[in-house]
């Protein structure tokens, strides 16, 4: 913005720019120094603990940070950096949990090799689309054997999982579980067959009238009481259930909202031409309901993601979960600030990516002929 | 029933909860034959053609169309709406498809069609409603009469026997009524059965071989164009006729 100012060659172009935008009127010309005022006050304090006066591996002695004794902050009074030594000796434990080190090369590998699995399900035009298809329909399974073990790899169970992996596991593999799911329940909810109506509703209105803590509690308290004895259920995998059930019933409301858009007479143009509910719903319904209703599915993703923090009470270790542990252990305490900063950085960056992502693809839809 | 009779209606009502839409409607079109129905708003006249490609269903009396019985039965209706094909007031095109998948789609799902064999038949039927050079463009890059011929050109695509018209011109700007008319006369011409509920009386009495005059869910005229334009029985079709021509 401040570029396209000063490029602006014709001075009064800025001039009014800056009058129509910022200075239109009183109240709006109080509100701009406000706000400039606490801009000013706020990005340099914010950069100078952030970074400039941070501590990263070495403190401002220029030792080697081995425990919270060791940050700058805490030696010397005057110093107020932050201590980001916390982040960076436990980054194995944010990243992957308690994950055995030397496997630790497994979940990288299912990690580099997720956004190659991601690709064509996100985006159009993707070289390699068919073969990459492929790969994805069999991602599943490679990241199953690579995290979890199997013939050949030692076996690691889910509760030593943790971090960014448990975050990016119950959110991804949630939401990609539930969206067709939520597909279903929201065909469900409009079908005209009684039973699959109310089974449809109830299964939404329980769901999004409950709070996540809940489903979370139930999953993993009421849950094993209802299996017979002998069937235990892996704790993250409750948790899978919990979230894919929550993240189906949000993202069905937002896909109600795309079918109540299409007109009736399109679907009694399929019909009277002889297609069947599911070609019509397939062929006619779905492209058209989707589309419309991609900001708000995004909307519930990201808030799905979000609350993927809350398994933390389930004793699942998620980054939160993770930051919570570090913030306990007695060689690092009270660094809470720079635990929840980093945890915040790391969710803000997969929440505005979705964001972003939503809307490029609204862009896209916008410039296609086909609206 | 004559072989030759490929739509009947006996006794057929039809209600809207309480509201008596359809009442005691007897028809028989024979093929080739060309209906045009006309009548008030809310005389039923829509609701009656529905009934044939059971996009509404009768509650009384019986409906046969080629000599199948119009039931619950989902097999009857699909065997019947491969037969019957209908054109909308509306369009109710599929907007994110272009004009040439809106037209192959049915084909290819429907009738298991080849892709590339669906898509030729598409251009070929395009061709018949004279807007080939459309083909590639989306519904909504359209004027309004292009659109209604895409529709007729979709529903022609399945083949049908008979082909049923609701308003087809009544969205439409007046300079395009014509050149959905031209195509519906043509139609007409080889010989398609035809039932449409038109206020084009121009039209009627072109091809129409009965009219219908339809009012408070009756039919209350039917008569050759000749003799329902020149010698009207009743005095409602009468009113009509005066209200419409002289408009
Ligand atoms: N789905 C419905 N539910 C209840 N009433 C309906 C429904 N559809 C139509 N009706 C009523 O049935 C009557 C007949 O409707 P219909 O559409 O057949 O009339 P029409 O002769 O085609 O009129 P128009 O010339 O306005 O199209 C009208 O009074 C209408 O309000
Ligand atoms: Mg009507």
């Amino acid at each position: 913005m401040l570029m396209r100012l000063l490029n602006v060659s014709n001075f009064s172009v800025a001039k009014k720019w800056v009058h129509k935008n910022l200075f239109s009127s009183w109240a709006s010309a109080l509100i701009t120094i406000f706000c400039f005022y606490i801009i000013l006050k706020i990005i340099p304090a914010g950069l100078d603990w952030l970074l400039f006066s941070a501590d990263f591996v070495y403190n401002f002695r220029g030792e080697q940070i081995i425990d919270r004794t060791f940050c700058s902050k805490v030696i010397e009074p005057g110093q107020h950096g932050a201590c980001w030594a916390i982040i960076i000796v436990r980054w194995n434990q944010f990243m992957y949990g308690f994950y055995p080190v030397e496997e630790i090369w497994r979940v990288n590998i299912v990690f580099a090799l997720t956004p190659f699995a991601l690709l064509p399900l996100f985006f159009d035009k993707v070289i390699f689309k068919k073969q990459l298809i492929y790969f994805t329909f069999i991602f599943p399974f490679i990241a199953y054997y690579l995290l979890y073990g199997g013939p050949g790899l030692t076996e690691i169970s889910t509760s030593k999982w943790g971090g960014l992996l448990v975050t990016l596991f119950l959110g991804v593999t949630g939401i990609i579980i539930a969206f067709p799911f939520s597909i279903l329940l929201a065909l469900g909810r409009r079908s005209k067959m009684p039973v699959i109506k109310s089974v449809s509703v109830i299964f939404i209105e329980c769901i999004r009238g409950v709070p996540l803590i809940t489903i979370l509690f139930f999953g993993n308290i009421m849950l094993p009481l209802f299996l017979p004895d002998g069937v235990n259920v892996d704790n993250l995998l409750r948790g899978l259930v919990a979230m894919t059930f929550f993240a189906a019933a949000y993202m069905a409301e937002a896909i109600r909202g795309g079918l109540q858009a299409i007109p009736n007479g399109q679907l009694e143009a399929a019909r009277a031409l002889g297609l069947s509910y599911w070609q019509s719903t397939i062929q006619i319904v779905l492209p058209q309901a989707l589309r419309i209703s991609i900001p708000a599915i995004v909307n519930s993703a990201i808030g799905v993601l979000k609350d993927t923090s809350l398994v933390l009470i389930v004793g699942l270790f998620d980054l939160l979960g993770i930051g919570r542990a570090a913030l306990a252990d007695m060689n690092w305490m009270k660094l809470s600030h720079e635990v929840y900063a980093f945890v915040a950085i790391i969710f803000f960056i997969l929440c505005f990516s979705m964001s972003r992502y939503s809307l490029y693809l609204e862009k896209k839809l916008k410039t296609d002929n086909s609206i | 029933m004559s072989s030759n009779q490929v739509i009947v209606l006996e006794k057929v009502n039809k209600w809207y909860d309480d509201f008596h839409v359809l009442k005691d409607i007897d028809l028989s079109v024979t093929k080739g034959e060309k209906i045009v129905i006309c009548g008030p708003s809310g005389s039923g006249k829509s609701t009656m053609i529905r009934c044939i490609n059971r996009l509404e269903a009768h509650q009384k009396g019986k409906i046969f169309v080629n000599g199948t019985k119009l039931t619950n039965d989902l097999k009857n209706i699909d065997i019947i709406r491969k037969d019957v094909g209908m054109v909308f007031q509306q369009f109710n095109l599929f907007p994110h498809l272009s004009v040439l998948d809106n037209i192959s789609l049915a084909p290819i799902w429907v009738k298991k069609t080849a892709k590339k064999e669906a898509e030729e038949l598409a251009m070929a039927y395009l061709e018949k409603v004279k807007i080939p050079e459309q083909a590639l463009k989306f519904p909504g890059q359209l004027s309004g009469g292009q659109q209604q011929r895409v529709a007729i050109a979709r529903s022609l695509a399945m083949n049908p026997q008979i082909m049923l018209f609701d308003e087809p011109t009544s969205a439409l700007d007046p300079e395009m009524i014509k050149e959905v008319l031209d195509v519906m006369i043509q139609l007409a011409e080889e010989g398609m059965t035809m039932l449409v509920v038109t206020h084009e009386m121009g039209f009627a009495k072109t091809v129409a071989d009965q009219m219908i005059f339809m009012d408070e869910g009756k039919i209350v005229e039917q008569a050759s164009p000749k003799d329902f334009f020149t010698n009207p029985k009743s005095d409602r079709t009468k009113l009509f006729l005066s209200q419409i021509l002289n408009h």
